[in-house]
C-alpha cells in the first residue's frame, strides 16, 4: 500500500466540555476519494478546519507526505499542496473568475511582494489559471465577476482555485450542498476524474454522491471515527446504520 | 475602481471604464486648469486654494490605499499627516535658528531642502504606520477603527504636552523650504510643484493597484479567509499597504506645513482623521482619483458656503447624508457609473 499522502493520528479538539474531535485517526492515500460523513453536529467542519489549519488541535498529530503540520499556518499549508473549498462558497466576489484563479497562481508561487509589473498581463500567472479554469470547466466564463456567477459555476471557481494550488490533496467541504441534480452529478464527474491529480478528502451530505464517488468511508459521531470502510462495508455497517444512515433510511 | 481597476489590462471592456478615465483626467485638467487660470488672473488666493486641494488630495490618497484598496477603515491618518508636517517643522527649525538638532555621531542642524525633508517626513510616517500597523492589524472591524484612533490622539496630546517645538502653539516656519531651481514662496511654482507630486502619488498607486500585491490587497478587503487559502498570509499585505499609506500621508503633512509655513497639533487631530474619511466618501472610496474629487469638493463648499454661513458644515453634513444614502460611489460613482458588481 502507497504511503498516505495525509495522515491524522490522535486528534482531539474540545470546546469546553464538548469534545469536538475525539481521539480521531484517518489517512488519505494516492488517487482516492476518502469520504467523511456523519450526522450534524459530528464534528466534520471543526476537523476539516484542524486539517487546514484554521483551528490548532489540542492534541495528536497531521502529517503531510510525512511531515509534520504542527506551527504551520492555513497559508503555509496552502503552499504545501494543500487545497480547500468552503462549505459555503468562498471566493473574492468583486474579482472576475480569471483574477480569482490568478490571485491562487500567485499563492502557489510564493511570490506576492511584487509592486510594479500589472499582474493581468503576467503571463507566468495567467497561463496557468487559464489551464485550470478549463479544467474546471469554466471555460469562456474568465471575465465574469465571481459575483455574477451561479451557485454551481462558483463551486466550478473554487475547484480551479484549489487546482492552482498545485494540489498535493483536495480538502472538500460539502462541495454538492446547494446543488441540483443535474448539477451534482456534473460536480460529481469533475471530482472523479481529479482523484487522479491528488486525492480528496471529501465531507458531503449527499449520499448518492458519497457511495457513487468514494473509494473509503469513514463516519464521523460526535467527534469520534465509528467506522471506516469502502462504501460497501460501510453500508452493511449495523452501527453505522443504527446511528446514521437509519436516520435517512 | 479596484475589479476594475486591475481587469483593465487585458480584458478592459471599453465604455465604462474609458468614462472612468475621463472623469479621471478631467479633474486632473479641473486642477491644473483652476491653478494656471487664477494665477494668471493674479488671483494668489485661488492658487494657494487649489495647492491646499491637492495636498489634501496626496494624504487621501495614502488612505485610499488602505481604505479603497484594502478595507482597512484607518481614523487615525491624522497622525502621519501630523508627523509629516512636524518633520518639515521640525528640521527647518533647527537650521532656520542655527541650533544644531543632535551633535552625536554627526552634527545635524537641520535642513530647508524640501527632497530631503520629504525623504525624512515619509521614513518618519513609514516607521510610525509600520509600529501603529503591527499592533493595529491584531484587530478587523470597529476595533480597527477605534485602534487607529486611539494611536492618533495619544500622539496628537504628546504634540501639546511637548514646550520644545511650540506644544499647543505650534511651530512656525518663516521662510518655506527650498526646491532646487525653484522658487517656492512663488504660490504658482508651489502649486506646480505638489500638482506634480500629486500626480506621480497617484500614478503610483495606480501601479500598485494593477500588481500582484495590489492583488492580494483587494483581495484582503473582499474575502481574508480565501486569501488564506490561497497561500498569502493578509496580515503582511496588509501591513506594507499601511506602511506605504503612511509614508504617502506624511509626505502631504510636509507639503501643508510649508503650505501654510506653520505645523500645529491642529495637524494631528482627529477632526483632519475625520476629513481625509470624507473625502473618500465623496469622492468614491477605492477610486483612484476619489480623494482629488473629494478635496475639491469639500474646499469649494468649504470656500462658498462658508462665505454664506458660518454653520456651512450643516449643509455639508446634508451632503455627506445625501451621498452616503443615494451615491455610494461618490462624485465619481455618479459620473463614470457604478462598479461593474461589490
Amino acid at each position: 500500500m502507497a504511503d498516505p499522502i495525509l495522515d491524522i493520528r490522535g486528534l482531539s479538539k474540545s470546546f469546553g466540555a464538548l469534545k469536538a474531535t475525539d481521539d480521531v485517526s484517518l489517512d488519505l492515500r494516492p488517487g482516492e476519494i476518502h469520504a467523511l460523513i456523519g450526522p450534524n453536529g459530528a464534528g466534520k467542519s471543526t476537523l476539516i478546519k484542524q486539517i487546514s489549519g484554521e483551528i490548532a488541535q489540542d492534541a495528536g498529530e497531521i502529517r503531510l507526505d510525512g511531515r509534520s503540520l504542527s506551527g504551520v499556518d492555513a497559508a503555509g499549508r496552502a503552499r504545501l499542496g494543500m487545497a480547500r473549498s468552503f462549505q459555503v462558497s468562498s471566493v473574492a466576489s468583486e474579482f472576475t473568475v480569471l483574477q480569482n484563479v490568478v490571485l491562487a497562481v500567485q499563492g502557489a508561487s510564493g511570490a506576492t511582494f511584487r509592486f510594479f509589473r500589472p499582474v493581468m498581463r503576467d503571463a507566468a500567472l495567467i497561463d496557468p489559471a487559464r489551464d485550470c479554469i478549463a479544467q474546471a470547466g469554466l471555460t469562456g466564463r474568465e471575465d465574469v465577476p465571481a459575483a455574477a456567477l451561479a451557485h454551481g459555476e462558483r463551486r466550478k471557481l473554487e475547484i480551479a482555485m484549489a487546482l492552482a494550488l498545485r494540489p498535493r490533496l483536495f480538502l472538500l467541504d460539502e462541495p454538492m450542498a446547494g446543488m441540483g441534480t443535474e448539477g451534482a452529478r456534473v460536480l460529481g464527474d469533475l471530482l472523479d476524474g481529479l482523484r487522479h491529480r491528488a486525492p480528496i478528502l471529501l465531507v458531503e451530505h449527499d449520499m448518492d454522491a458519497v457511495f457513487r464517488l468514494s473509494d473509503r468511508v469513514s463516519v464521523l459521531v460526535y467527534g469520534r471515527v465509528v467506522a471506516t470502510g469502502t462504501p460497501d462495508e460501510i453500508r452493511a455497517d449495523p452501527e453505522v446504520q443504527r446511528v446514521y444512515l437509519g436516520e435517512e433510511a | 475602481m479596484s475589479a476594475a481597476e486591475i481587469t483593465a489590462a487585458p480584458t478592459g471592456r471599453g465604455g465604462r471604464m474609458a468614462r472612468a478615465q475621463i472623469v479621471n483626467a478631467a479633474l486632473a485638467l479641473g486642477l491644473i486648469g483652476f491653478g494656471l487660470g487664477a494665477w494668471a488672473t493674479g488671483e494668489t488666493f485661488l492658487v494657494t486654494l487649489a495647492t491646499k486641494v491637492a495636498i489634501l488630495a496626496i494624504a487621501g490618497a495614502g488612505l485610499n490605499l488602505v481604505l479603497g484598496f484594502g478595507g482597512l477603515v484607518s481614523f487615525g491618518h491624522a497622525a502621519y499627516f501630523g508627523l509629516g508636517g512636524y518633520t518639515a517643522g521640525i528640521l527647518a527649525h533647527h537650521a532656520l535658528n542655527y541650533t544644531p538638532m543632535f551633535e552625536w555621531p554627526v552634527l545635524f542642524e537641520g535642513t530647508t531642502s524640501m527632497p530631503v525633508i520629504w525623504l525624512v517626513a515619509m521614513a518618519v510616517g513609514a516607521l510610525a504606520a509600520a509600529v501603529i500597523g503591527a499592533l493595529s492589524l491584531r484587530t478587523t472591524g470597529v476595533y480597527f477603527i477605534m485602534i487607529t484612533l486611539a494611536f492618533g490622539q495619544m500622539i496628537f496630546y504628546f504634540a501639546i504636552s511637548w514646550p520644545a517645538y511650540g506644544g499647543e502653539d505650534g511651530l512656525p516656519i518663516y521662510v518655506r523650504n527650498g526646491f532646487p531651481g525653484l522658487n517656492t514662496l512663488d504660490p504658482i511654482q508651489f502649486f506646480v510643484l505638489v500638482v506634480a507630486l500629486l500626480l506621480a502619488v497617484l500614478g503610483l498607486i495606480a501601479m500598485l493597484a494593477r500588481s500582484r500585491f495590489g492583488l492580494a490587497l483587494q483581495a484582503a478587503r473582499q474575502n481574508r479567509q480565501r486569501l488564506m487559502a490561497v497561500g498569502i498570509r493578509p496580515g503582511g499585505v496588509l501591513l506594507v499597504a499601511f506602511v506605504i499609506s503612511g509614508a504617502i500621508t506624511a509626505l502631504a503633512g510636509a507639503l501643508y506645513a510649508d503650505l501654510n509655513r506653520f505645523v500645529s497639533p491642529s495637524m494631528l487631530s482627529w477632526h483632519l482623521s475625520g476629513e481625509l474619511l470624507v473625502f473618500l466618501i465623496l469622492g468614491g472610496t477605492g477610486r483612484l482619483f476619489a480623494p482629488l474629487a473629494g478635496a475639491g469638493l469639500y474646499i469649494a463648499l468649504e470656500h462658498l458656503l462658508g462665505g454664506v454661513s458660518d454653520h456651512w458644515q450643516f449643509f455639508f453634513g446634508l451632503l455627506l447624508l445625501g451621498v452616503v444614502l443615494f451615491a455610494r460611489g461618490g462624485v465619481i460613482g455618479f459620473l463614470a457609473g457604478g462598479r461593474k458588481h461589490g
